[in-house]
């Protein structure tokens, strides 16, 4: 198919563009809300940030080499961590942060090669043009999904003490005391996903779906690519998530199966 | 043999203990102070928690060297709190004996056992709506479904009105006597420990809370 000429914006179609972002300044300007400052310093970040990463990528997908896309992957995978850390919601005890690096590792690795080398079979392996903007896709998600799955295990295992101890008075393993848990950390880690699925192609078209569209691949091949990309993301999440709540319940009991924290 | 034997016990700032034994197959009642480390040194002897000095040593072994599961599986604690599951009062009762990896009985005994407790709820009655004091008897009901040695019980008619109360200590008394356990018990109420009681442990003489010095 030939580049339709929409796709390309002039500068002059950009600028019109942040006519929205003048708009909603002088909004919060006459109402007083104090965030003028925040939204200025956002925009020009988001526009610095987006002009670098595009031409980066574009060096980088016109220079294919498999250390510059690896190294690429694994700083995302890097920020991703971090950031899991930063958007805790409770204070995460430093055996709980390895759990959380080890798992992502583990899960994201596992599923991102299964899913370009075995479900795309990209050739070269390190197609730069697949390889990282669908690996930016899966560690977002996997991200977003550990976030939630830490936070709801940590806060699970303070908030149902009492019942975790029940189950220890009982005879109960620490596995057995922590399961309800584990398994409610794990649905509220993985319902996003789910419900996205569920979603999909009727509340709203998928970003990677409607930027194939736009650049003009046919919708029916955007869709395949959009299916294949919703199943990676549900798995590595499952992946991930699973990982991290096995090794790190048993953060909170020590070595004579007694619940502690570490703040104790 | 002593049931437990507690040397040179010491709980940061709670207790301490330079020496205690309590007997096997006896009806024992801790009283004290509030405050005063009763519910601490309960927790010591189920091994939900270690001393911070000193070791216990149950049937002659110390504990901390034991398998700490079977060792719960051994001597269980219905905590003054009860806690229940979520599920029906049938679940509640399983629950107990799953965990503690016996098989489940049947319907009759589960039946029989919430008689006992004066628990008139029928099986499948949502455990989450029952009062506080039906709770603690279903907490009962589920220990006594257990095949544990000891039975550490923190207060377990605190949640009862008197004559339900009585009846419920008077029949665990009999449930332990019969089947030649053991009961270490806390209560504040003097009058039962003076009743029920083969050995009295008056905690205010190991605690070092700051309401006691």
């Amino acid at each position: 198919m030939s580049e339709p000429s929409s796709i390309d914006l002039t500068f002059w179609q950009l600028l019109f563009a942040y006519v929205f972002i003048v708009i909603l300044w002088i909004i919060v300007r006459v109402k007083g809300i104090p965030r003028q400052k925040l939204i200025v310093i956002s925009t020009v970040r988001m526009t610095v940030q987006l002009v670098l990463v595009g031409y980066l990528l574009m060096i980088v997908f016109e220079n294919p080499h498999p250390a510059i896309t690896l190294v690429i992957v694994l700083f995302m995978l890097g920020f991703a961590i971090y950031n899991v850390y930063k958007r805790a919601t409770v204070a995460i005890h430093i055996s709980v942060k390895k759990t959380i690096a080890l798992a992502m590792v583990l899960g994201i690795s596992v599923s991102m090669a299964y899913f370009l080398f075995v479900v795309l079979q990209l050739d070269p392996w390190y197609e730069p043009q697949l390889f990282i903007p669908i690996g930016g896709m899966i560690i977002g998600n996997a991200m977003t999904g550990i976030t939630l799955g830490v936070n709801q295990l940590l806060i699970g295992m303070r908030e149902q003490k009492e019942k975790v101890e029940a189950a220890l008075m009982l005879g109960g393993t620490p596995k057995e005391a922590s399961n309800s848990i584990i398994n409610e950390a794990f649905d509220s880690a993985l319902l996003p996903t789910i419900n996205s699925m569920v979603g999909m192609g009727i509340v709203f078209l998928p970003g990677m779906m409607t930027g194939q569209i736009i650049a003009g691949a046919s919708p029916v091949s955007a869709v395949k690519y959009q299916i294949a990309i919703m199943l990676g993301v549900a798995g590595t999440v499952s992946i991930t998530v699973v990982i991290f709540l096995h090794l790190t319940y048993k953060a909170f009991f020590n070595h004579r199966a007694q619940l502690k924290f570490s703040d104790d | 043999m002593a049931l437990f034997r507690a040397e040179n016990i010491k709980v940061k700032g709670i207790i301490e203990i330079n020496k205690l034994e309590i007997p096997a197959q006896q009806i024992v009642c801790i009283v004290g102070k509030s405050g005063s480390g009763k519910s601490t040194f309960l927790r010591l002897l189920n091994h939900l928690d270690s001393p911070d000095e000193g070791t216990i040593f149950y049937q002659g072994e110390n504990m901390q060297k034991m398998n700490p599961i079977e060792l719960r599986r051994s001597i269980t604690m219905v905590p003054q709190t009860p806690v229940i599951f979520s599920g029906s009062v049938e679940d509640n009762l399983k629950i107990g004996q799953k965990l503690s990896g016996i098989d489940v009985v049947n319907e009759l005994k589960l039946k029989e056992t919430l008689e006992k407790v004066f628990l008139h709820k029928s099986l499948d009655a949502p455990a989450e709506d029952l009062s506080g004091g039906e709770k603690q008897r279903l907490a009962l009901a589920r220990a006594m479904l257990l095949q544990a040695d000891v039975f550490l019980l923190d207060e377990p008619s605190s949640a009862l009105d008197s004559d339900t109360a009585a009846k419920v200590i008077d029949m665990f008394i009999e449930f332990i006597k019969t089947q030649n356990k053991s009961l270490i018990m806390i209560t504040h109420d003097l009058e039962l420990a003076r009743r029920v009681a083969d050995v009295t442990i008056e905690m205010d003489q190991y605690s070092k809370t700051s309401l006691n010095s």
